[in-house]
């Protein structure tokens, strides 16, 4: 598909370095496994090794096991593969997501993995990095996509909480496990009542006080006995927790959710939430070509999401792009949007 | 247009009823009447027609996007609503003006029809970069004249009743008919005196249950009145002093309407009250409700319309008669009576139901099986004792229905939804096996939970073998049985045949495409 002077090829096992003889992101096992983050979408179990960030390696064990086998690099930092460097970089998404930056005689790849401009108190902010060739994500690759500030989105939620809290209602808020509860759990005001938490969301938890970052005291719903206790409450779950099965423990509830895809309208009635927050860990439009073209790279590979669409845009603008098919398909229920 | 956009919000954020009229009552509570009566007149669906040609939108959104023309449809085609799609492009404006409701209706909106294209274009730029995300989307739902919210007019009526005070059917009774939406008339809506409303006042409908038992468990049939159950709308005709107001079972006033049907009542004596169906109709046989619901889609009733699907009422019960509720009397007396008087209607636009007599329950079930071709959903029973009830109640009413036909079809095609399920591939066309060929056989969406949506969603995305515009042609390997009311032969069809209202029934997981049905086994269904 690619031809092998290619710095990096798209193989069945997903994106390879031949000479440097590794995988980033692989989709199947493989013998050394560049990981930009730890979403499942990005992480595959039982390869041999895995490299890592050094803040990112607690969640990759968290997920995959602690037998398995990593060597963690600070971001910035190189280290050298049969003569290709490969370094980390922040790329902004969930706590120790990566930019894998690739660097051969001074040919120069970047692979994105999912990445997002706006600050995030829980991890460290994206940096910009100038390449010849830019694999990007394009999650979220059209213009409808556009984000607010962070800030009104967390005054909206405060209100939809407070509002609930006044009608002696708990507020339950769907919010990806890893990474995006833990954004909006930082970003709440502990001080307005109890932050419950989800058992998927309580492990991701531990693992991100334990990697040094602070969040606000949260508590497992399953320890708490009376059931006073969740009048008021904002409890953050997982969107696969939105089953009868679940729910039934509370009383009165508003229920929410916060992803990127509740910018648009049918996707907020087909969860059948009363309210949608827009509060997503993937780059917008703007903040898609922005990077891209910050980049200064004349070939972009566009992946996950969007990319024809993206792919037509920047050929447009006089790029070189093209579109990489992924194996997996963005869907609300099992990725990190 | 800031209280009215946020009203709209409200409305689309919750699917309960009683938050719906809390929101709407909470807006009556603090809206100025000019604003309030703009807001009923659009929620109860008289909106305006459309201002502005769509691709002209379309272009102008674009253009301000600054982004070219085919990425604006990727992202319509994306978000399945127009109004919203340019929403969601149009760069960010200066949203610190809050002119009302009214102003922006009257001195903006309804002008616009009549302007050059250029000016056109001037006066939206300029309304779009007053507003923000929500009030654009509003108003550009409103420009296309594809305004519409998830409340009925018998919400809105209800949220006024609770709102003022006053009775339910006062208040529809006042928002039928012609009237300005001004502050004037929206004090009158909710005037104390309510003397105006008597004469239209309908009675509650009697609904019977699907029957769950054997017929033979009702006893003896000769006790039982056996008629067509016909597939319309259901409605009841009120004739008092001299006007005629047509009711559906919904409680809306759909008078205006049925014109035809309307004069025909005119015909009737004063003090008439008739419960029956009201179906399209042509040379003595009913239409496809298709044709009805598409009557009924329009703003403007045309002679075209009035010619390719004219209605008749089909009348089943007599509620009132010579100005006495009549409801209490046996359903037999009210029967022979109502007979009386249609006898009397010419013009053949108000039919008095036909009775199915049989001797046995077993013939009678026969007759309703048989019953597809007359165009009829299967029979009603009513019990020829019974007065005429209030709401659903057991016992005295029951429908008996045909059993739909079903067939095993593989999905081949998807397209993304629009409205409610925007986003998803949602809209299906199914095929069966023509000897070694997959052969398209029939269109089909509702049925799914949302969590099968969601997987079905997933399975299109990930085994998209080509696409067409919105159309991907999917891999061969989902199985679904299909129900359908009815099987036509049709020469405009790929498969020679139309099927009638057919839905998915199940998502036939043990079944591979193998299984499925085949284009014969199908033609065997038709019974000519
Ligand atoms: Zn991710």
């Amino acid at each position: 598909m690619v031809h092998a002077s290619s710095l990096l090829e798209l193989t069945e096992f997903g994106f390879y370095c031949r000479r440097g003889d590794f995988y980033i992101d692989p989709w199947q096992p493989v013998n050394k496994a560049v990981i930009t983050h730890a979403h499942a979408d990005h992480t595959i179990a039982g390869c041999k090794t895995y490299l890592v960030s050094k803040s990112g390696e607690n969640i990759l064990k968290t997920r995959l096991g602690d037998e398995i086998r990593v060597q963690s690099i600070p971001y910035g930092k190189g280290i050298q593969l049969n003569g290709v460097q490969i370094s980390l970089h922040p790329a902004g998404h969930i706590l120790g997501s990566a930019q894998v930056r690739v660097d051969h005689q001074g040919e120069v790849w970047v692979v994105s993995g999912d990445y997002k401009i706006e600050p995030d108190q829980t991890c460290a902010p994206f940096e910009p990095l100038r390449c010849h060739t830019f694999i990007t994500e394009s999650t979220f690759g059209l213009p409808i996509f556009r984000w607010q500030s962070q800030d009104e989105i967390f005054d909206d939620i405060t209100c939809w909480w407070k509002t609930n809290r006044a009608d002696g209602k708990t507020s339950i808020l769907f919010a990806y496990a890893l990474g995006k509860a833990q954004r909006i759990i930082a970003g709440l005001d502990a001080s307005i009542g109890a932050i419950l938490t989800h058992g998927a969301v309580e492990n991701i938890n531990r693992c991100y006080r334990e990697s040094g970052i602070k969040l606000p005291n949260t508590q497992y719903v399953a320890t708490i006995e009376d059931k006073k206790a969740f009048e008021g409450a904002l409890v953050i779950a997982p969107p696969l927790a939105d089953s009868p099965a679940w729910t039934k423990k509370f009383h009165a509830v508003s229920k929410a959710f916060a992803s990127g895809w509740m910018q648009i309208r049918g996707n907020r009635r087909r969860r059948n939430v009363e309210r949608g927050f827009v509060l997503s860990d993937h780059s917008d439009w703007k903040g898609l070509t922005d990077t891209i073209f910050e980049t200064g790279a004349e070939n972009v590979w566009v992946t996950h999401g969007y990319a024809a669409e993206m792919v037509r845009w920047l050929n447009e603008q006089g790029l070189n792009a093209k579109a990489i098919p992924t194996r997996y398909t963005g869907e609300i229920e099992d990725t990190d949007l | 247009m800031k209280l009215f956009a946020r009203l709209y919000t409200a409305l689309d954020e919750t699917t309960r009823t009683n938050a719906k009229v809390d929101a709407l009552v909470a807006y009556f509570q603090s809206a100025p009447p000019e604003d309030a009566i703009w807001a009923i007149n659009f929620l109860i669906g008289r909106k305006p027609r459309q201002v502005v040609p769509t691709r002209k939108l379309r272009e102008w959104a674009a253009e301000l996007a600054g982004i070219p023309a085919w990425l604006f449809e990727a992202s319509y085609d994306v978000v399945g609503d127009l109004a919203e799609t340019i929403s969601l492009v149009l760069p960010r404006g200066n949203a610190s003006n809050d002119m009302p409701l009214h102003i922006w209706v009257e001195q903006h909106l309804l002008p616009l029809r009549s302007k050059k294209a250029d000016t056109q274009r001037k006066e939206i730029d300029s309304a779009w970069n007053q507003m923000d995300r929500v009030q654009r989307f509003v108003w550009n739902k409103l420009i296309t004249g594809a305004f519409r919210v998830g409340v009925s007019h018998k919400l809105v009526t209800r949220a006024l009743a609770q709102f003022s005070g006053i009775e339910e059917p006062v208040i529809a009774h006042r928002l039928m008919g012609n009237w300005n939406p001004d502050s004037t008339y929206y004090h009158q809506i909710l005037s104390p005196d309510t003397n105006d409303a008597d004469i239209s006042r309908p009675y509650p409908f009697f609904l019977a249950y699907p029957l769950d038992q054997d017929a033979e468990m009702l006893g003896n049939v000769t006790e039982w009145q056996a008629e067509w159950k016909w597939d319309g709308i259901r409605a009841q005709v009120i004739k008092r002093e001299n006007q005629v107001f047509i009711w559906s079972r919904g409680e809306d006033l759909i008078t205006a309407k049925f014109p035809e049907l309307q004069r025909a009542a005119q015909k009737l004596p004063d003090g008439t009250v008739i419960d029956g169906e009201i179906l399209p109709w042509k040379d003595d046989r009913p239409l496809h409700f298709a044709e009805l619901q598409r009557r009924i889609g329009r703003k403007n009733i045309t002679r075209k319309i009035l010619e390719t699907a004219p209605v008749v009422l089909m009348a089943y019960d007599l509620l009132e008669c010579d100005g006495e509720d009549v409801r209490n009397n046996e359903m037999a007396w009210r029967d022979q009576r109502l007979a009386n008087i249609t006898a009397q209607i010419s013009g053949g636009r108000i039919i008095h139901s036909p009775k199915v007599n049989t001797d046995s329950w077993k013939d009678l079930a026969k007759l309703k099986d048989g019953a597809r071709n007359r165009g009829v959903e299967g029979l009603m029973l009513k019990r020829l004792s019974s007065p005429y009830g209030v709401g659903r109640k057991r016992g005295d009413w029951w429908k008996w229905k045909i059993d739909p036909l079903t067939v095993d079809a593989v999905l081949i095609y998807a397209q993304r939804g629009h409205g409610r399920r925007s986003g998803l591939y949602t809209d299906y066309t199914f095929a069966v096996w023509d000897h070694e060929r997959l052969v398209p056989f029939a269109k089909a969406y509702s049925g799914l939970s949302n969590d099968e949506i969601r997987q079905v969603d997933r399975f299109i995305q990930r085994h998209t073998i080509e696409r067409f515009g919105p159309v991907r042609s999917v891999k061969p390997q989902l199985v679904f049985e299909i129900a359908f009311e009815d099987i036509r032969k049709s020469p405009r069809h790929k498969s020679g045949v139309a099927v009638r209202f057919p839905r998915i029934a199940r998502w036939r997981t043990d079944k591979k495409i193998e299984d499925a049905d085949s284009l014969e086994t199908i033609r065997a269904l038709i019974h000519d």
